[in-house]
């Protein structure tokens, strides 16, 4: 399926279908990162079950340095 | 000590994490400024090129309090969305509320930054709004219940110092909320001076992030921020127009 993922459009390989996967995808399991599709934050203990669908809009989020 | 939201701390320190030269110097002028609550903007993560060290993922969070600010919002609503994404990380319940109204000063919109807060507020955050020194806007915040007033000393980055210390000592005598002076500090005297005026903390970044030797001037920044503290608290002298000598007028030589 095709997301827009952090403002681009992205093609998902076929086997990413959950907000979990996605973020294994990108190897951000581990990072502190925030996610949010289409304007709602999902927490994280629904990650595994989140399901994306065509044309999401999802933003994975993080902390960085400012003042 | 200071005490934000019954929280307490013993740095009146706040530090900006933005612009170090290099993660080495950064980790070193956080520790040597010994500041307790550092900011941190919120971002999309760069998920397409390949991974740079965190400064956020390396710190040791049992030492320090987040305060993530909401910079890069130009209404009250993007504000209340980027507070929103910071707390859901579970990290942090404070938020320092960063409304941005002209990309040359950088200036506080006045307007946008009192409609986040107010949004903030209801939704449980501790708020500490970053605004201008207009005294009767301070007093509409602290009246909306926000915990902590950061007025401007100047522009953002400016490193002009103190440009308006009447408009401080206002808003600082009319707080009863802590004063946090935020913005355009430029050298140690500048972080001094609003001690000495009464504030009760001071926030600062590019001073720091931007010195030639940013570990150097971290340290000088907490000596000065301690220093005009002190200073405050022992009560300065008064100003005279005319000299009052120091030595005895009595018993001198010359007589």
């Amino acid at each position: 399926m095709i997301i827009q993922l952090n403002g681009k459009e992205q093609q998902l390989p076929e086997n990413v279908v959950t907000v979990e996967d996605l973020l294994h995808l990108f190897a951000l399991n581990n990072r502190i990162v925030i996610v949010e599709i289409n304007k709602n934050i999902l927490r994280k203990e629904h990650y595994q079950a989140h399901l994306l669908k065509e044309k999401d809009k999802v933003e994975l989020i993080h902390f960085v340095g400012g003042g | 000590m200071l005490t934000i939201a019954n929280r307490t701390f013993q740095s009146r320190l706040l530090l900006g994490t933005g612009k170090y030269p290099s993660l080495e110097v950064q980790k070193k002028a956080v520790e040597v400024s010994q500041s307790e609550i550092l900011t941190f903007a919120v971002r999309r993560m760069n998920i397409f090129e390949e991974s740079q060290p965190n400064f956020l993922e390396q710190l040791d969070l049992k030492r320090y309090t987040l305060l993530p600010n909401t910079a890069g919002a130009k209404t009250a609503e993007e504000a209340v969305r980027i507070a929103k994404l910071a707390k859901a990380s579970g990290l942090c319940d404070m938020i320092k509320v960063e409304v941005i109204g002209c990309d040359k000063s950088l200036l506080p919109d006045p307007v946008e930054t009192l409609k986040a807060s107010e949004q903030l507020l209801e939704e449980g955050f501790i708020v500490l709004p970053y605004t201008s020194d207009d005294v009767v806007l301070a007093r509409r915040l602290e009246q909306l219940g926000v915990h902590a007033i950061m007025p401007g000393a100047s522009p953002i980055g400016s490193g002009k110092g103190i440009i308006n210390p009447l408009n401080l000592q206002f808003i600082i005598e009319q707080s009863a909320i802590p004063v946090i002076v935020d913005a355009g500090i430029g050298s140690p005297k500048d972080a001094a001076y609003a001690m000495e005026l009464g504030a009760d903390g001071v926030l600062l970044n590019t001073a720091v992030s931007n010195a030639k030797d940013p570990v150097t001037m971290a340290y000088a920044m907490k000596l000065a921020i301690e220093a005009g503290r002190l200073g405050y608290e022992a009560g300065r002298i008064e100003e005279k127009n005319y000299g009052v000598a120091s030595s005895p007028l009595t018993g001198m030589i010359t007589s």
